[in-house]
């Protein structure tokens, strides 16, 4: 692996996003709307809306991401580029770490636009430091990437890798305990919570924006760290040099 | 030719999708020499050209090149291959494309508007390469493979959709470079570009019918051009 191959990796992706506005509105809008929208769908349960709206700052960029990352890299294997890149001197690890640092950066966005309008126009009040969501929010952002780019070998056309989203995000964000507690759940929906990456992403948040910052928060970050590292080495796994 | 071949291939037998493309092939390509690879679609020259690049699974036989086992790490930057499809970014520019590759290549950015130059794509440089015609996109992507200079270009049916004019300075082009002591392997599936060519290989349901230059293949089969030829062989009586 080289820095110079890693860089120009992120480079080509961001020049790919900036060529493509109405996506990068989506990326950066669509949150700030949605709160917007569960702001007042939750109009006078501020109480709820605070429990809700912070851990949801933090999860808007590991869906986006999810999503993004999986087309992305499916375009490079149906359009041929991969194939080539696999003929050309670039380590996987450049590739992936490429796309990482990339989609890590549009994520720092996307989470400081969405947590400038939740804590400032929304009055979204959360007992923990804000930067603490927004990092955390970065951390899932590289989650979803990682998670986006593993998945999308599965899928051979753009139709599949979408509907990826329903079949492997949603079931996450219903077991993570947004919606309802995990306490709250059959024993086999709380097993299967336990090994599922975004739970820890919800407790992490929900902790945070509590003001629980104490080591259960750095014990979560641990958790979505190593659950990004697991999923890019799977998805390196899935990118073959020699097929059939 | 007392040099080692650019690329040597022995028994090389490939399947694809329970078929088998290649049963068995064996042959050579030489270094400062334009190689035509030609026969009709579906006849195995993708699959070949694959395996030769070292991204095809092979059952067995062995492939070198560069006088290393295809796929070797250290001939990625000293073999170049353009897929037929043009394998370029269509949401980037063609300089942007170039200079991502150039990047990868450890070449200076340079060398992107001598690639430029050299598939006469000049003042095309800022346009992003979606809107650019079919023939415009693969030569971006021919472009790219001209950057570092490689010691073997192997190029998929470079010059489909091409007006004549350009195809008659891609394969001067093609031959400069082969002076220069270069190895290029060039598939077609249009006869008449095997004049062109310095040797020619053809191929026919995943065997060589042929491999000799254009001039002994007409001595040998008595025809009177290179269609005509490769009828002869296909039916036999070569």
């Amino acid at each position: 692996m080289t820095l110079r191959a890693t860089a120009a990796t992120s480079l080509r992706v961001l020049g790919q996003l900036r060529r493509d506005p109405r996506t990068l509105a989506l990326v950066f809008g669509v949150p700030s709307f949605l709160l917007i929208l569960f702001r007042y769908v939750f109009s006078g349960q501020e109480e709820t809306f605070n429990r809700i709206g912070g851990p949801l700052v933090g999860l808007f960029p590991f869906v986006s991401m999810f999503v993004v990352a999986s087309i992305t890299m499916l375009r490079e294997r149906t359009t041929g580029t991969l194939e080539r890149l696999m003929t050309m001197p670039l380590a996987r690890g450049d590739l992936l770490f490429g796309y990482g640092l990339a989609f890590a950066l549009v994520a720092a966005v996307q989470a400081s636009l969405t947590s400038a309008v939740a804590f400032g126009l929304l009055d979204l009040d959360v007992d923990g430091p804000i930067w603490l969501v927004v990092a955390l929010a970065i951390a899932n952002a590289v989650l979803g990437m990682a998670l986006g780019l593993f998945t999308s070998a599965f899928a051979q056309t753009e139709f599949q890798a979408v509907q990826f989203l329903p079949a492997f995000v949603l079931p996450q964000i219903l077991l993570c305990g947004l919606i309802v507690p995990r306490e709250a759940m059959a024993p086999v929906l709380e097993a299967v919570s336990v090994v599922l990456p975004l739970t820890w992403a919800y407790e992490a948040l929900s902790l945070a924006v509590a003001g629980e910052t104490d080591w259960r928060v750095a014990r979560d970050a641990g958790i979505i760290a190593g659950a990004s590292v697991v999923a890019l080495v799977l998805g390196a796994a899935t990118l073959r040099r020699r097929t059939p | 030719m007392n040099r080692a071949p650019a690329i040597r291939i022995a028994d090389l037998v490939v399947e694809r999708g329970g078929r088998n493309v290649l049963p068995g092939l064996s042959l050579d390509v030489h270094a400062g020499r334009v190689t035509g690879l030609l026969g009709p679609s579906g006849s195995g020259k993708t699959t070949l050209m694959r395996a030769i690049v070292g991204v095809q699974i092979v059952e067995s036989g062995s492939v070198e090149v560069l006088g290393l086992p295809a796929g070797t790490p250290e001939l990625r930057a000293r073999v170049a291959y353009v897929t037929q499809a043009p394998s370029v970014y269509l949401d980037l520019t063609v300089r942007e494309n170039l200079r991502y590759f150039a990047a990868l290549l450890r070449v200076p950015a340079e060398r992107v508007d001598a690639s430029v130059a050299a598939v006469d794509l000049q003042g095309h440089e800022g346009q992003v390469v979606r809107t650019l015609s079919g023939g415009e996109q693969s030569r971006v992507s021919l472009a790219a493979a001209l950057l570092n200079e490689p010691e073997l270009l192997v190029l998929d049916e470079p010059t489909v959709g091409l007006d004549p004019v350009l195809r008659r300075d891609l394969w001067s082009l093609f031959h400069e470079l082969a002076e220069g002591g270069r190895a290029l392997l060039v598939s077609s599936h249009v006869m008449d570009e095997a004049e062109r060519c310095d040797d020619l290989l053809l191929l026919r349901e995943g065997r060589i019918v042929a491999n000799e230059p254009p001039g002994s293949l007409l001595e040998r089969t008595g025809a009177r051009d290179l269609d005509e030829a490769f009828l002869k062989l296909a039916a036999g009586d070569g």
